[in-house]
């Protein structure tokens, strides 16, 4: 039974190009103040350009009608759960977006002098101690844009570190658990990939570390807790074995809330981390962007961070630029402060123990899922988890049912699907992170619909193989899609 | 819930972890603060800020008016709180207006694919530039040394690791432009790409159809970049280049100090298979209604790991929307008037200042003050912010400073800042005799 949802209208709405008629506009600008300019006369008319042609012609109310039409078709974090393992999408607090528009901070240039941005710096230099105590590391740049910015930034760090050490090496080594963007970031740093396999229980197997770990390592790139949200015991172990080879510990840090306030990477081994501050730090995801990404590092590796450094000198904040050995600028400007903003009001909001409470909240959170769901769903690894848990879809096979049908299924149930057929080391994977956001009622639900769909499976299999039912949409045509790409729209004349 | 799991305090729900791995003591940070705290903490730091200075800064972050409407839209929960588009029948709302903004950045640029959209246009340089590397086999960029500074150093730290070799090429010294003669002897036929600016850093429109023949001629890409988007409403769009990077801070987003913004890169359709970031393609449902979804995904790193074309899984859904928010409220007509109230407060300001180069500009140009310092300095006495002060990307132009005007720039500003030119002028004058 679907207790969540039921169906109600929702709006057609064709594109803003179909939309348009000619002469129709929705904006207003103030009469010029100074004389005209002829464009041909100053740019030369081989530079100016004729209309812009099928560009949009609306007016200000169809525009606002056009946009909430179209936003009326997407589930959102404001709408109900997202049980979206590895991607943490948790409540959003408003008043974070409410500070970002502060009048000085979101006008404030980039270019502006100095000590006249000094509240812009403060708030970095206040964001930047506030990560460093909870992350247990002693040195971070904000400039990375996301979460893979920032790995690729760790990685040129390891490199920089190992070249002014005799050579950068050749290979990274890489769980098989790991999120896609480990390998790729490996990859762009100009980097051979090792893939290493995950023991029987999921984790990382020790004695193989220390036979594959050779003079030729770069690093290790570790995710902890691991996708299976299984925390790794053996870190400081793994720390070990990789610096008695001249090797570095790389950790992702996009499960940090399932750390904060418990346990500290920079006290366990780790080198050098990301964070991602739309994850962790509650960033609203704004269907894919923006994010951010600093990476956290111990004292050996910060002559290397990127340009410039905050520094205070004098009673002020001030950009050091005078640092020979960084790897220079990963991006312009000093990274996503408008997200660097929202994170650190999240973290001024929770304080020490709040960010501990929210931690203890999330593992609570995915262990009652993972409880109540057992008997219903295959859990191919059962050690103890942390803030998600993930589920095979073995059981539900043998009726011809697959973790991305059931996952459409949920969709009908009034919920986002959870993350599917990832990580790559459970077959069929089911992997759901609740986050501390989501009240036990929300997760209630979350479950009977699981249970729901999974008897639905038992009973009625075609129900979950062709939904979602519900939705505006229906299953649409992928491959259609990438056969005939068509990615934009043109006027039929 | 703790019963449930047969424990009795949250901290059981650690037993997992080693004692030794713990951190056994609260961090040190202060006490959660309420709202209204964090409200009065931020409003504090940005009165600490510039707010409220007439600004004539520009180079890469433009000031622009941002309509309502903008803010309106983004703040709607659906779009703000939504997550990346992948489930694509509860995500149709992002997909559409993502599928309208690949189109209106194809409509600008002259290109026949766009992406959804990347970080900002420092990065989408050299993405970019690895997308020519790519496409053409070959190792070596040739870079105008009028490409935004900023941008030219997150390409070199790009390069490196990659392996690339990136040589610049300089600027006419009386037009501000690229050396378009001098670009023709740094060619060879190792050259992926040309990367051109325009307008340029010292805001001087280029000749991209000459640089593209240039580049062509050698088997080389040309790549345009381009950083004040709202002079795409005026110029005539680089259809002789083969990728289009830039950034879209202009389109109605706040320059917060850095970031975020958005950037773009659009290309010839022959290339769409080795655009870097995401797409979304049109395609119909199992009842045959209009759907879109996110497309050619095995070029990208969830699927393809270490052999995708680019290490980034985001794009920046939610400023791109402010962008393609922005160009539907102003619109065919709008954008273009916008361009042209822009190039009519710069060259009405120009007029009043000494230029350094000839070339011609759209909303910022480079002036020569005789002390940019004692310039910069009597207009922060009057609260303004003046130009930006260029020479230590270009020690070759002392005293240049980079000034820009935007429909933002009120009149009787822009005259204190040619008075204050002016005085400073006279003042060492009188200081030389």
């Amino acid at each position: 039974m679907i207790r969540k949802v039921r169906t109600h209208v929702n709006q057609n709405e064709p594109l803003v190009f179909e939309l348009s008629s000619p002469g129709k506009t929705g904006y207003q600008l103030p009469d010029l103040d100074v004389p005209a300019v002829d464009a041909a006369g100053a740019l030369g008319a081989e530079n100016v350009r004729q209309e812009i042609a099928d560009f949009p012609e609306v007016s200000e109310v169809e525009a606002i009608r056009h946009f909430t039409r179209l936003s009326t078709w997407n589930y959102a974090i404001d709408l109900g759960m997202y049980p979206l393992g590895s991607c943490t999408m948790k409540y959003n607090p408003r008043v974070n977006e409410l500070v970002a528009r502060t009048e000085g901070l979101a006008w404030a240039h980039p270019y502006q002098p100095q000590q006249l941005s000094q509240g812009a710096m403060e708030v970095m230099a206040r964001l930047e101690a506030a990560l460093l105590e909870i992350t247990g590391m002693e040195a971070v740049t904000l400039q990375p844009a996301a979460g893979a910015h920032g790995e690729l930034t760790g990685i040129l760090l390891v490199r920089a570190l190992l070249e002014s050490r005799g050579g950068a090496r050749k290979r990274i080594l890489i769980p098989d658990s790991a999120h896609g963007t480990n390998p790729a970031t490996a990859a762009i740093a100009g980097y051979q990939i090792e893939n290493i396999q995950s023991n029987e229980r999921g984790m990382l197997d020790v004695e193989n570390l220390a036979r594959t770990v050779s003079e030729d390592v770069a690093a290790l790139m570790i995710t902890n807790p691991n996708t299976l949200g299984v925390f790794e015991p053996n870190i400081g172990r793994i720390a070990e074995i990789l610096h008695a080879r001249g090797a570095q510990l790389y950790m992702d840090g996009a499960n940090m809330n399932a750390l904060a306030g418990i346990t500290r990477p920079g006290d366990n081994g780790v080198d050098v981390m990301h964070l991602n501050l739309h994850k962790t730090f509650s960033t609203p995801h704004g269907g894919g962007g923006p994010g951010g990404g600093p990476v956290a590092v111990k004292a050996h590796l910060e002559p290397f961070l990127p340009v410039p450094r905050l520094k205070r000198a004098e009673g002020q904040w001030r950009f050091d630029y005078a640092r020979p050995r960084t790897i220079g600028r990963v991006k312009a400007f000093y990274g996503n402060f408008g997200v660097l903003l929202r994170a650190l009001a999240y973290i001024l909001a929770h304080g020490g123990d709040g960010l501990r409470n929210a931690t203890m909240d999330a593992v609570l959170n995915a262990n009652y899922i993972r409880k109540a769901l057992e008997p219903y769903y295959d859990l191919p690894h059962d050690e103890p988890v942390m803030h998600e848990c993930v589920f095979s879809d073995s059981r539900q096979q043998k009726r011809g049912v697959r973790t991305g049908d059931i996952a459409k299924r949920l969709i009908d149930y009034g919920f986002h699907p959870y993350t599917v057929s990832f990580p790559l080391i459970v077959h069929g994977a089911l992997m759901i992170e609740p986050t501390e956001t989501e009240s036990k009622r929300e997760l209630d639900l979350f479950i009977d619909a699981m249970i729901s769909i999974a008897k639905e499976v038992e009973d009625d299999p075609r129900t979950v193989l062709n939904a979602p039912h519900n939705t505006r949409t229906s299953r649409v045509d992928e491959v259609a899609a990438a056969r005939k790409p068509v990615l934009r729209w043109k006027a039929r004349r | 819930m703790l019963a449930s799991l047969g424990i009795r305090s949250l901290e059981d729900l650690f037993a997992q972890l080693p004692e030794d791995v713990r951190l056994g003591r609260p961090l040190a940070l202060e006490k959660g603060k309420s709202e209204y705290e964090i409200v009065e903490y931020f409003r504090a730091r940005g009165a600490e800020n510039a707010a409220g200075y007439p600004s004539f800064l520009g180079a890469g972050v433009y000031y622009h008016y941002r309509p309502v409407l903008v803010d309106t839209v983004i703040s709607r929960g659906e779009f703000l709180t939504s997550y990346t588009p992948y489930q694509a029948e509860i995500s149709q709302g992002t997909l559409a207006t993502i599928f309208e903004f690949q189109t209106m950045m194809c409509q600008l640029t002259g290109m026949d694919v766009a992406n959804a959209s990347m970080y900002d246009g420092s990065t989408a340089v050299p993405e970019a530039a690895m997308m020519a590397a790519r496409i053409t086999g070959r190792r070596r960029l040739v870079v105008a040394r009028t490409v935004h500074p900023e941008y030219r150093q997150v390409l070199a730290t790009y390069a490196r690791s990659q392996g690339l070799t990136v040589d610049e090429f300089g600027y006419d010294a009386e037009t501000g432009a690229a050396d378009l003669d001098g670009l023709t002897a740094k060619l060879d036929g190792a050259t992926a790409a040309v990367i051109l600016q325009s307008p340029n850093f010292f805001g001087v429109v280029e000749d991209v159809k000459s640089a593209a023949g240039t580049a062509h001629a050698s088997g080389a890409l040309l790549i345009d970049v381009f950083s004040e988007a709202v002079a795409l409403g005026i110029l005539r769009p680089p259809v002789e280049a083969d990728i289009v990077a830039g950034e879209l801070q202009s389109f109605a987003i706040s320059p917060s100090y850095g970031g975020p913004y958005a950037g773009v890169i659009a290309a010839k359709e022959k290339y769409v298979r080795q655009l870097p970031g995401r797409l979304v393609g049109e395609t119909v449902d199992t009842r045959g209604n209009r759907a879109f979804c996110l497309t050619l995904s095995t070029r990208e790193q969830h699927i393809r790991r270490e052999k995708a074309t680019s290490n980034i899984c985001t794009n920046q859904a939610l400023i791109a929307l402010m962008a393609t928010v922005f160009m539907t409220v102003y619109g065919k007509q709008g954008l273009r008037e916008l361009a042209e109230q822009n190039l009519a407060k710069a060259h009405y300001l120009a007029a009043k200042l000494p230029l350094r180069f000839s070339g011609p500009f759209f909303n910022e140009f480079v002036a020569a003050a005789e002390s940019a310092e004692t310039v910069n300095q009597a207009l922060l006495e009057k609260k303004i912010v003046g130009g930006l002060p260029i020479e230590c990307w270009y020690p070759e132009l002392p005293n240049a400073v980079l000034v820009c005007a935007t429909e933002m720039s009120r009149r009787e500003d822009m005259d204190t800042l040619a008075e204050v030119f002016a005085q400073a002028s006279e003042l060492s004058k009188v200081g030389a005799r």
